[in-house]
């Protein structure tokens, strides 16, 4: 049997549920951590007693309002919070508080760069909504035990257009969208631990039909490599059942990371009557254009923005660029180094080797670096002004001064007796050494094979331990040679 | 609007509510009376008046982010009909749990 696959298209939407980073939870003040012993993070908010009132966060709507303007929404100003009205165990209010028909921030896009080029992955809406708390089925022949803990924690649920085409596509947003909410601290972006879920809508299509078709959700991604091996996984499953003649039908499924496949987990019959209603507990709450300005002025400048500087402004290559960025702690520790030095390839080069190197065989973070962004800067210009050549510099002044940051280069440079010298006598005798030393090789030389320069250059650096100046190295070396 | 034996079917099963045959005549009745009463309402044009959503003029009613007011889990779950040391417990809600 031989599928056309190439006759479709996919369109996939994407709905990502990330937890804030707030201390507390979105209407009550217990703890928002994850803990592992249950039912330690609970009030009689979060119990739903009787009588009890909620209290909206602050931070949450900082946070959400954050997000939305690093992903050029438009944030609404006048709000409010809704019933969901549904039964299960570890909902104990019999309803979700969530922004679902009222979104705090509309519209927007996250621009992802794929093989295809440049696109900005549209999306519909960013909302509030609290979180459920965890239902353990497998404990008790007879019982569901239910954990409070994750209850009323604050999330935002970032749901895009049907505006992504592939695994690949998806792959790339949520990347994207990771690396901005922990830019930006709203979310750790941690997808194994939950704190960023992600559920998939997938649809196919011939191409050039505008209609949508019936669409698939994918849930139990807990991965972003796993997101789109669920996608790519379903797209073909898809088109394989509808060229075989059989018709999609609309369902959950879920994806077995195991053996990279989906199996259903249900079909839907009818929409859910969830009796959506504003919360009479809750007061609205209104945005004014102060405290707008007030959470823009909390965004720092966001991955792509530096990218462009660097590759514009400080002309370094797109792939240096995009190495440097891709961790703001990283991004920023260069943004000081090039405040003190000119030499931005350099700088580059230094943070993407030697400084890169040493943290990963550490297995430290450029946080933790007693190195300073000054000091790096002065073993480059030490390096500039041929003091010290740069692998003398990499292996031993940098890992000496990572033991002593409050040392100065120089002075350590000279400490350890790196300095080069261009002391025309010194550099004269290690020449002497070294050309006594081999006198075939210099028979050689001087019968026309030239290329042996480069081997009594590096045995004069060599017997120098790297301190002979390389230029009056070699100018000596060609006059004795020469002669 | 009529109510029918669906519709009361329907909200007993989203309010988790069980009637038995004469309950449910009676239901309906009260129902039909509440509609009635809601549809004269709708005699006026409101198609001008932003609806009411909340009964009070306060808006944001807001609290800082800090951590407060947590209770003991052993407190907790005193007034839990059922319970281990640990969890809240309730019928089971899946047959095949993965």
């Amino acid at each position: 049997m031989s599928v056309n696959y190439d006759k479709y298209e996919a369109v996939i939407g994407l709905e990502v549920h990330a937890q804030l980073l707030t201390q507390s939870k979105l209407f009550c003040g217990d703890s928002a951590a994850f803990v592992n012993e249950p039912n330690t993070h609970i009030s009689p908010i979060t119990m739903a007693h009787p009588g009890t009132l909620p209290k909206l966060n602050d931070k949450a709507i900082e946070y959400a309002i954050k997000l939305g303007l690093a992903c050029n929404c438009e944030i609404e100003k006048i709000n409010y919070f809704a019933r969901k009205n549904y039964f299960y165990p570890d909902l104990p209010k019999g309803y979700q508080v969530s922004q679902h028909t009222t979104p705090i921030c509309k519209g927007g896009y996250v621009t992802i760069k794929t093989e295809n080029g440049e696109k900005k992955v549209q999306l519909n809406r960013i909302h509030m909504e609290e979180d459920a708390g965890k239902s353990i089925h497998d404990q008790d022949e007879h019982y569901t035990y239910v954990d409070l803990n994750r209850a009323g924690v604050p999330l935002c649920e970032i749901v895009t257009e049907p505006d992504l085409s592939s695994g690949d596509e998806a792959y790339a947003y949520l990347t994207e969208l990771r690396r901005l909410v922990r830019w930006i601290e709203v979310c750790d972006g941690n997808m194994e631990e939950g704190s960023m879920r992600c559920d998939a809508n997938v649809s196919i299509r011939l191409k050039g039909e505008t209609r949508l078709g019936t669409k698939v959700e994918v849930k139990n991604l807990n991965s972003i490599r796993n997101v789109k091996r669920a996608i790519d996984h379903e797209i073909k499953r898809m088109i394989e059942e509808v060229e075989n003649g059989g018709t999609i039908i609309q369902q959950t499924r879920s994806f077995d990371a195991n053996n990279g496949t989906t199996f259903a987990l249900r079909t839907k019959e009818e929409a859910n009557d969830y009796r959506y209603f504003a919360d009479p507990d809750l007061t609205p709450f209104h945005i004014s254009d102060e405290w707008l300005k007030q959470i823009q002025s909390t965004i720092p400048e966001l991955y792509e923005s530096k990218v462009k500087r660097y590759t514009t402004e400080l002309q370094l290559t797109e792939y240096d660029a995009k190495v440097i960025a891709d961790e703001r702690e990283t991004a920023d520790y260069f943004d000081a180094l090039v405040q003190q030095t000119k030499n931005y390839k350099a700088a580059a080069n230094w943070m993407i080797g030697p400084v890169k190197s040493y943290l990963n065989e550490n297995n430290t973070s450029i946080t933790e670096l007693s190195l300073t962004p000054s000091s790096l800067a002065e073993i480059i210009a030490l390096i500039d002004k041929g003091k010290i050549n740069f692998s003398v510099a990499s292996s031993k002044l940098f890992p000496a001064l990572i033991k002593q940051p409050d040392v100065t280069a120089s002075a350590l440079a000279t400490q350890l007796n790196l300095v080069q010298t261009s002391d025309s006598n010194e550099v004269a005798s290690w020449v002497e050494e070294v050309l006594n030393k081999m006198p075939d090789k210099v028979a050689e030389y001087r019968k026309g094979k030239k290329g042996l320069i480069g081997l009594f250059v590096g045995e004069v650096k060599k017997l120098s331990k790297g301190k002979a100046d390389p230029k009056l190295t070699n100018d000596l070396l060609l006059e004795k040679l020469n002669a | 609007m009529e109510v029918t034996d669906k519709l009361v079917d329907n909200l007993a099963h989203l309010a988790r509510l069980q009637f038995n045959d004469q309950e449910k005549a009676e239901i309906k009745k009260d129902l039909q009376k509440m509609i009635a009463f809601v549809d004269k309402l709708n005699e006026l044009d409101t198609s001008n008046v932003s609806p009411l959503l909340h009964m009070s003029d306060n808006v944001n009613m807001l609290r800082k982010d800090e951590v407060k007011g947590s209770v003991e889990r052993n407190e907790a779950l005193s007034n839990a009909p059922e319970k281990t040391d640990k969890y809240f417990k309730v019928p089971k809600v899946i047959n095949n749990p993965q």
